[in-house]
């Protein structure tokens, strides 16, 4: 069941993108793409909207780049709890790092070992 | 195709009626993009992706992660999955047809690190690829800390732990 709701729950949200490249005239590339999503993820977490969407859908709004801006904006706000303001500033990528790590060692390995296409 | 064109074109005709066909022309063989064919697309394979996640997700849970090691843990895979394909190549072949269904995901977050980084790679491994892998990372980072930043501020000053007298 937890697979069928991902699937619904991601597909719907790359299909309100895809729809907002095709339909809307803004030159929509795909870096504004990803900074919207993470920033509606940071703004949705943060009114407590993110987390039930978590607990209903799984992967499916975990996968998505939102799910990126939940995991910052969750441990700002746990940081915060934890050790006041200073949690502000280090709680966000404390808790985003192993995505983030993996993203800059897996892709500064990609781009040494692959050559480019054409 | 560009003779079939040329027939439709009548070069006897006045200028201005030439301007309307010529627009009509192009509008006719410029393609408009399958609303419905790239949203089906997206759908299936964003969904698929997460779906992935979700078969990754369970199995770090069941060797005893807690939830937030085993969301960690199956980032690093898609993250280290989606680097891969980039690398050969796939990725971008798959996010022809998948538009947002592979830009969504945190999939498209590596893919548009490894993607600038490749074709950097002649201006050199420092200022080259380790400047471009963040060509759209930067900005992703940018935004997501300076917003989470912002969300951990605004529950520190507030929230139910809110300094004294605000």
């Amino acid at each position: 069941m937890i697979f069928l709701k991902a699937f619904l729950v991601g597909g719907l949200i790359c299909v309100a993108v895809q729809l907002l490249m095709d339909l809307t005239n803004f030159k929509v590339t795909p870096g504004h793409v990803l900074v919207g999503l993470v920033t509606a993820g940071v703004a949705l977490s943060a009114v407590g909207i993110y987390e039930p969407l978590v607990k209903f859908a799984g992967a499916g709004a975990t996968v998505p780049l939102s799910g990126l801006g939940h995991i910052l904006a969750q441990g700002a706000i746990k940081g915060v709890d934890r050790g006041g303001l200073l949690g502000a500033f280090n709680g966000g990528v404390a808790a985003a790092a192993a995505g983030i790590t993996a993203a800059v060692v897996f892709g500064y390995f990609a781009a040494l070992l692959f050559k480019p296409k054409g | 195709m560009g003779r079939n064109l040329k027939r439709t074109f009548d070069p006897n005709k006045p200028l201005e009626m030439q301007k309307q066909e010529y627009k009509q022309m192009v509008k006719k063989v410029s393609p408009k993009p399958p609303v419905i064919r790239n949203s089906i697309w997206a759908f299936a394979v964003g969904g698929l992706i997460c779906v992935v996640g979700q078969a990754f997700f369970n199995f770090f849970e069941g060797l005893g992660l807690n939830t937030l090691d085993a969301g960690a843990a199956t980032s690093i895979v898609l993250v280290f999955i989606a680097a891969f394909l980039t690398g050969l190549g796939l990725y971008d072949e798959i996010a022809r047809f998948a538009g947002a269904g592979t830009i969504v995901p945190i999939t498209g977050f590596a893919n548009s690190m490894v993607a600038p980084a490749l074709e950097a790679r002649t201006e050199g491994m420092v200022m080259g690829v380790g400047a471009r892998l963040f060509s759209v990372a930067g900005p992703i980072l940018v935004f997501g800390i300076t917003a989470a930043w912002l969300a951990g501020m605004l529950y520190y000053l507030f929230g139910p732990n809110a300094p004294a007298g605000s």
